[in-house]
């Protein structure tokens, strides 16, 4: 596929004469030493302090190739490549490659840490009050920056201090009518509201006893109790409520005789299960063809009605002879320039039914949104409003780099102006816009705002309220991998890569296909 | 003529219309959503005085570091990018094609998930680097930086293989080096594009919102589009209508103005008079 014509023809190899050492040479080989070492400089003191020898490598070897590259004469590619390479990969590659791994694994909720942090997550959640344990009646305080429990026995009415250490006596603090501590030596105690404003660090604090743990119940209780459930590392499991779950390495999760699992489990690799159930799930399976159907037409009509309309554009303000073309330019840009999602916004709110501009300025009362057919319309129709000035600047663009002389030959040689444009305009542009063109489909396929910010996915047919008429691939299976199940993560990415592998094998026979007929015109 | 004016008059129409919509709920007094018709009655500026004024929501400050950030990464990206596309356009070398087709490609995986892995990231480096962390301009810029290489490239390129190869040949010959070429020769001919792809890549930075919200959460340090995300979230939406209706027409004004003052080099045609033949 060899395409352009420098290429076929290679360069005559040539001698190159041999350069003597300028002071632009020089200099530039100053700067780029003296600004890897700032960045060295900077860079590795925390990575040391913290014990980060990974990354501390990474960073040297980085640094070290980069400064060889530009310190050498050879590699004049990779000179020009590198700078926008390094972020591309540390902040597109790097995360895609990640998220692409979390696809073999359960990551989501219920499986956010390790093991060792579900065992104290299922412990601690499962303390209960011991019977005839006392009720203390609870005061929380600060000593310092630390949160304290002030407890006061309501039988004996003596005073201790729980601490994340556990419980000792206090003497000298002054009880008040309700039970609860006014005053205590040597700390602050907290009123009602400033207690509630922090209440997640209340709940979280456990005071060790020796049969147990004592933890808040509201904010003016503290009850002792024991964990109903504890782990057992000889049998690899978790026992209590006359129950023994076995922790299940495949699932990450602790598992009865019956099959039922305890809430919490941990990230464990789970292979191509999410793999297999994007492909066997019925709800993804079922409606699979007709979302994809819908999901090509969207991106599209989104592309073609975009281009078409800002080529349009382009085309007829890109005139010698044409007046007032700064003013139709600044004009027609600020759908661009207004933030797209506030637009979006705007745009559903314009559809509305009972308060909507559209049906105002009509006098209908038309449910836009409601309907499958006008709801299809409208998010396209909202999409090219968005995404019509683009095409329109890099049409603008494009078109300074074809010289006039080309056209005017044309229209000489007796071609119309019509004629002139598909034969010589429109296939030079497209020699620059192809990749634009395609990288815009692959951007409206998975253009989950221009769904999520207008419909929603829906109207929702009434016998299946899963998928809605204007649901795209990435908002409804997301909707799944985000929905009632909280966030599985996992799975969500496994669609990703499904998603990605057919805009990919889209993308790509696209653009050979178009480059094979660009090889016709030129 | 007429037909063409014709045209544009319509497309223009098509363009303005929503926005006419938000500029009256901007100017209405009674700014809430159901209030509001592209008439409204009785209009002032009470909208655009309550956001600048308003305690709640330091809209200056995001202001600043909307176009702040917006001009620095949109000129280094701008940088990385001409860069790679002198490469690409210019050079022959092993994975040309190959490093091409990815950049392309790593484009089309749906990035909505890599927010996931972009935190864990960074919560790791605001540990290690504050300057660089949550809640900074510079740390939010290096991010931005990761999609400098991308479409934009591939349009410079596209437009780079459009100037005739003959001039750098020529350069090369009189002795030149390609560091010389590519600013002497190469940067002044391309001026149509690069002012193109600067604009794109300000305004992307502008309305950029997914990362930012993540990484933004200081009400001091918020771009444009999180505070004003915010303004609407939940049951603020109906209140506020009127306010971040001002807001939404405020922001257009900085792209407005790059605009305006790219717009002589956008269709300067440089290249049509450079070479002849």
């Amino acid at each position: 596929m060899a395409l352009d014509v420098r290429q076929a023809a290679p360069a005559p190899v040539r001698e190159r004469p041999r350069r003597e050492t300028t002071t632009a040479f020089v200099v530039s080989r100053i700067v780029v030493l003296s600004v890897a070492a700032a960045i060295l400089l900077y860079a590795v003191p925390p990575l040391v302090a913290t014990g980060s020898w990974v990354a501390l490598g990474l960073l040297c070897a980085v640094s070290a190739a980069i400064v060889y590259l530009y310190l050498t004469r050879r590699f004049i590619p990779a000179k020009y490549l590198i700078p926008g390479t390094v972020f591309l990969i540390a902040f597109q590659v790097f995360p895609v490659v990640y998220t692409v791994t979390t696809a073999f694994t359960n990551f989501g909720d219920g499986h956010r840490g390790d093991k060792a942090a579900a065992v104290t997550a299922i412990e601690t959640g499962s303390v209960r009050q011991a019977p005839g344990s006392p009720e203390y009646t609870l005061s929380v305080a600060l000593r310092g920056e630390e949160l304290v429990f002030l407890l006061v026995d309501p039988a004996t009415k003596r005073v201790s201090l729980g601490t994340a250490d556990g419980l000792t006596p206090l003497d000298g603090a002054k009880v008040g009518v309700t039970g609860k501590v006014l005053t205590a030596p040597g700390l602050t105690v907290l009123k009602a509201p400033e207690a509630a404003a922090r209440g997640p660090e209340i709940t979280a604090l456990a005071v060790p006893t020796d049969d147990g743990v004592i933890k808040a119940n509201g904010l003016s209780r503290a009850v002792e109790g024991k964990a109903a459930l504890v782990y057992d590392a000889a049998c690899d499991c978790v026992r209590g409520d006359g129950d023994t779950w076995t922790a299940d390495e495949s699932q990450g999760y602790f598992v009865n005789a019956t099959g039922e699992h305890l809430a919490q489990g941990w990230q464990v690799n789970v292979g191509l299960d999410n793999f297999a159930r994007v492909l066997t799930n019925p709800t993804i399976s079922g409606y699979f063809a007709g979302v994809l159907g819908w999901n090509l037409a969207f991106a599209l009509a989104s592309v073609l009605g975009c281009f078409g309309l800002g080529m349009g554009v382009a085309l007829a303000l890109h005139h010698p002879r044409m007046r007032g073309t700064k003013i139709y330019r600044i004009v027609l840009i600020l759908p661009y320039a207004m933030p797209a999602f506030a637009m979006l916004l705007v745009w559903r709110d314009m559809f509305n039914r009972d308060f909507g501009l559209i049906n105002q300025l009509l006098g209908a009362e038309i449910d836009w949104l409601g309907q499958t057919g006008t709801a299809r319309l409208g998010v396209i129709l909202v999409n090219i409003w968005l995404g019509f000035p683009y095409m329109f600047l890099v049409t603008t663009g494009a078109l300074q780099a074809i010289p006039r002389e080309l056209t005017e030959a044309a229209s000489i040689d007796g071609a119309t102006p019509f004629k002139a444009f598909r034969r010589v305009t429109l296939p030079l542009l497209l020699v620059a816009l192809t990749p634009l063109l395609i990288s815009a489909f692959a951007y409206n396929f998975n253009n989950y705002n221009a769904i999520a910010l207008t419909t929603d996915g829906g109207p929702f047919p009434a016998d299946s309220p899963q998928v809605g008429s204007t649901d795209l691939l990435i908002t409804y299976t997301f909707r799944l991998a985000f929905g009632a199940g909280g966030a599985q993560f996992g799975f969500a990415a496994a669609i990703s890569v499904f998603i990605f592998a057919i805009v990919a094998v889209i993308s790509t026979v696209a653009f050979r296909r178009t480059r094979k007929q660009e090889e016709v015109y030129a | 003529m007429t037909l063409r004016h014709g045209f544009v008059l319509v497309v223009c129409a098509f363009a303005v219309f929503p926005i006419l919509f938000v500029l009256s709920a901007a100017i209405n007094p009674m700014g809430t959503l159901a209030s509001t018709e592209l008439l409204p009655t009785g209009a002032s500026l009470n909208n655009f005085a309550n956001l600048l004024a308003s305690d709640t929501y330091p809209f200056g400050r995001w202001f600043f570091n909307s176009v702040f950030i917006a001009l620095v990464s949109s000129f280094a990206s701008l940088l990385l990018s001409m860069f790679a596309a002198y490469a690409f356009s210019r050079m022959r070398f092993a994975g040309r094609r190959i490093g091409m087709m990815a950049l392309l490609l790593i484009q089309m995986f749906p990035q909505f998930l890599a927010i996931v892995t972009i935190f864990m990231i960074f919560t790791e480096v605001t540990e290690l680097y504050p300057a660089f962390g949550f809640n900074t301009v510079w740390g939010l810029l290096l991010l931005y930086l990761g999609g400098a290489l991308g479409v934009n490239t591939w349009l410079m390129k596209g437009f780079l293989d459009t100037v005739p190869k003959e001039l750098d040949e020529a350069a090369t010959v009189d002795g030149a080096t390609h560091a010389q070429i590519f600013w002497r020769v190469i940067m002044p001919l391309v001026t149509p594009i690069l002012a193109v792809t600067a604009l794109l890549a300000f305004i992307g930075v502008m309305s950029e919102f997914l990362m930012a919200n993540v990484f933004l959460r200081d009400p001091e340090s918020k771009t444009l589009a999180v505070g004003m995300f915010g303004m609407i979230a939940g049951d603020h939406r109906n209140a506020n209508f009127g306010m971040f209706a001002a807001g939404t027409l405020i922001t257009a004004v900085p792209t407005v103005g790059v605009f305006l003052w790219l717009q002589k080099y956008i269709v300067s045609g440089l290249t049509a008079g450079a070479v002849k033949g």
